[in-house]
């Protein structure tokens, strides 16, 4: 609630000074008398209304942050609040009755002790409030009091508004990279704490994995996450693979080059389609469809205890999701082909094929790998197809039938139980998809410094 | 000189022109060519001879690329191109049903007007032709192969101790010696030239003049120029082209200091074009 005002404030003094700002401007525009000013006024009231919207906006946002930790050291510095547990889960429950009965969501306290609180947070939440409220006005003011002493008939407040547009876009972009550098430092410090607790050595080199979630005793023999990288290559990296590479090289080449351009036209979209298919659905289909057809087919040449959970199902479900990839960027790569080539070799006699074969294949190669690893790494993130499909078994088998597990897998399996957030079992997920980071990370900056240099090649 | 009108019928015209040669390598009978419903070229009729050089002359636009690509059926690339008439290689209709396009492709070699080496070795290069059509058994067949077709070619000395580099890293000139190379490796008995020169410096253009002239004793040569000089320097015969008609067609020192018709020396004099 508190956080609402100033955003409103922000988003009404804004616009008031902006159509303050706007009048003003026409008014300098009618004193010129037909003199061309440097600034429609259209820009003068952008000025305005940025020089206030803006901090009042970044203030809204930081006070969002803040308040709700202003108010808790405000009610625990409240005489009321002497009496409560000093850690864990009572204490905590506490505190959340007492704040939701003060902001109305509740109607009365379940816990007797909470009822102190409830004054103490209605007044903290009531004071900064309006401590928001006040200083989001001032900010408003003072900006909108500076934008107003500038305008004059002849300010540039064009190039100014450029700036500023300039500035808010940076800002944009930026978000994304910070979200990003913060994700990263939360993987790099739960993986420290759990290489704590657990050596690195033992991690990413033993042949092991079977955590007990329930324990709190880092054993090094539990934590082996061979099995689970093997897993994850032996399923996202070859049995994919091996369904993804033929089908999606073989569409991508009946398209570019054979497909008549209506054929094209239906097709290319359609398996376009498939990349937009939530991948849960496609976990149905490992499950429901493909992985029983591949026990069945286990039990007919004669493996007795198939599995109905399989590494074979889940990896050839997860080829069909990536064919649209693969397919898509060598199609891209093998039009990108000049026209030239394809031209001399047909001068020299050669057939469609052959030129196929021979010229534009080759030719297109670097894009077509950069492809399939961008398909890699995005099958060995993959995770509702192997959750569903896969199994669970941290198997160490080249056996295609056998019930298998994935990175991806077992960090869900870890953060998603009943352990505490502080046990090995529930930090080793934040190891997992550490390593899991560092590869595709550079899968992908691989890939794309590919396809850079072979773009430049050709134009 | 005569009018237009006392020539509509025989454009090819100049009967003298014809004495003393054998048997036309490709003779292109009232041939025209549509991409979709735009009429291209207009009833052309030609005869190239073997051991010439013939330039194709006109303005942008006029039809003397897509005539050349009618030859050697490039044309079959282009989905909505159509050719009407009778074009015959030693006598035998290229366009007939049952015509083995590979085969033709492989007697009729063509060099294009952007130099297009594959982004292979320039030994694989000239090896692709070879390759593909089985002309050569093992390596030592391919190398000899390599060997005379880029000395052929004038760019073995310059290449010799590279022959593994990619052919994309050579010159412009080189690059486009090197197709040249690479189509003489199939041992054709014509080579087409689509403005072989428009993309080179003036020395490497002198330096491809001078070797069509070379080969001129092999093969016969259609070469396509906007260069009127260079259609002079290098060709034996000049056919003018214009809005899709050939205009005039004869020996080139003929069209050049003694055009028959008026269109033809108000080209060759800068008049339009």
């Amino acid at each position: 609630m508190s956080s609402a005002i100033p955003l409103l404030l922000a988003i009404g003094l804004g616009l008031a000074g902006w159509l303050v700002a706007r009048a003003r401007a026409w008014q300098f525009r009618k004193d010129a008398a037909g003199r061309r000013l440097s600034s429609l006024p259209i820009y003068h009231a952008w000025y305005a209304g940025l020089w206030i919207g803006l901090p009042v906006l970044v203030f809204a946002i930081i006070w969002s942050a803040i308040s709700g930790n202003l108010i808790m050291s405000h009610v625990l510095s409240d005489p009321a609040a002497a009496g409560l547990p000093e850690f864990g889960m009572q204490r905590d429950a506490i505190i959340n009755e007492a704040r939701n009965v003060a902001a109305g969501l509740a109607d009365r306290v379940l816990i007797p002790e909470a009822q102190g609180l409830v004054e103490p947070f209605r007044e903290a939440t009531a004071l900064y409030g309006w401590i928001g409220v006040v200083v989001a006005l001032v900010l408003g003011l003072a900006g909108g009091a500076w934008a107003f002493t500038r305008l004059k008939p002849d300010f540039g407040a064009r190039s100014r508004v450029e700036k500023g547009v300039l500035s808010v876009l940076f800002v944009a972009s930026l978000v994304a990279i910070l979200t990003t550098l913060g994700i990263f430092l939360t993987l790099v410090f739960e993986t420290v704490r759990f290489f704590g607790m657990v050596s690195p050595i033992d991690f990413l080199f033993g042949t092991h994995w079977g955590p007990d979630p329930m324990s709190m005793n880092p054993d090094g023999d539990r934590y082996g996450a061979i099995p689970l990288f093997w897993g994850t290559i032996f399923i996202g990296a070859i049995i994919a693979m091996i369904v993804a590479i033929p089908l999606g090289l073989m569409s991508a080449i009946y398209l570019s080059q054979y497909a008549h351009p209506q054929v094209r036209k239906w097709v290319k979209p359609a398996l376009e389609i498939l990349a937009g298919v939530p991948t849960v659905v496609y976990g149905y289909f490992a499950a429901l469809t493909v992985a029983p057809a591949v026990r069945d087919m286990a039990v007919a040449i004669g493996i007795s205890n198939a599995s109905s959970e399989s590494a074979l199902a889940a990896g050839m479900v997860m080829g069909i999701m990536i064919i649209p990839l693969v397919s898509s960027i060598s199609d891209d790569s093998i039009t990108a082909v000049p026209q030239a080539m394809r031209d001399g070799s047909l001068a020299m006699g050669a057939t469609k094929n052959e030129t196929i074969r021979r010229v534009l294949i080759p030719a297109a190669l670097p894009g077509i790998v950069a492809g399939i690893m961008l398909a890699v790494s995005r099958a060995i993130g993959e995770t509702m197809i192997v959750v569903m499909a896969a199994g669970a078994a941290a198997n160490l088998t080249a056996n295609p039938f056998e019930a298998m597990t994935t990175v991806t897998f077992q960090i869900v399996a870890m953060l998603t139980g009943e352990a505490s957030l502080e046990s090995p079992a529930t930090l080793s997920a934040f190891a997992l998809g550490f390593v899991l980071f560092i590869i595709t990370l550079a899968l992908n900056v691989i890939a794309l410094r590919v396809v850079k240099r072979f773009r430049e090649a050709y134009e | 000189m005569v009018t237009e009108q006392e020539l509509t019928t025989e454009t090819a015209a100049d009967p003298a022109a014809n004495e003393g040669l054998s048997d036309p390598k490709i003779r292109a009978t009232d041939v025209s060519v549509y991409y979709g419903d735009k009429k291209a070229i207009d009833q052309v009729s030609i005869d190239i001879h073997a051991e010439h050089v013939t330039s194709f002359i006109g303005p942008s636009g006029c039809g003397k690329s897509t005539f050349l690509r009618t030859l050697n059926r490039m044309n079959d690339t282009i989905p909505s191109a159509r050719v009407e008439g009778v074009i015959e290689l030693d006598g035998e209709d290229i366009y007939q049903s049952g015509m083995d396009v590979v085969q033709l492709r492989a007697r009729v070699g063509m060099v294009f007007q952007k130099p297009n080496p594959f982004p292979k070795s320039i030994y694989d290069n000239i090896a692709y032709g070879p390759r593909i059509h089985g002309l050569a058994q093992g390596k030592t067949e391919i190398d000899e192969i390599v060997e005379r077709s880029l000395r052929r070619a004038g760019l073995w000395e310059e290449v010799k101790d590279r022959l593994e580099e990619s052919g994309t890293a050579l010159s412009g000139g080189q690059q486009q010696r090197l197709c040249i190379a690479r189509a003489i490796a199939v041992d054709p008995e014509v080579i087409l030239m689509d403005e072989p020169c428009s993309a080179l410096d003036p020395i490497a253009t002198a330096k491809i003049e001078e070797l069509i002239d070379e080969l001129r004793g092999r093969y016969a040569i259609v070469i396509v120029t906007h260069s009127m000089q260079q259609a002079a320097r290098v060709s034996q015969r000049t056919a003018f082209f214009h809005l899709g008609n050939l205009v005039e067609y004869g020996h080139t020192s003929d069209i050049f200091t003694n055009p028959r018709l008026k269109r033809t020396q108000d080209y060759i004099t800068g008049r339009y074009g």
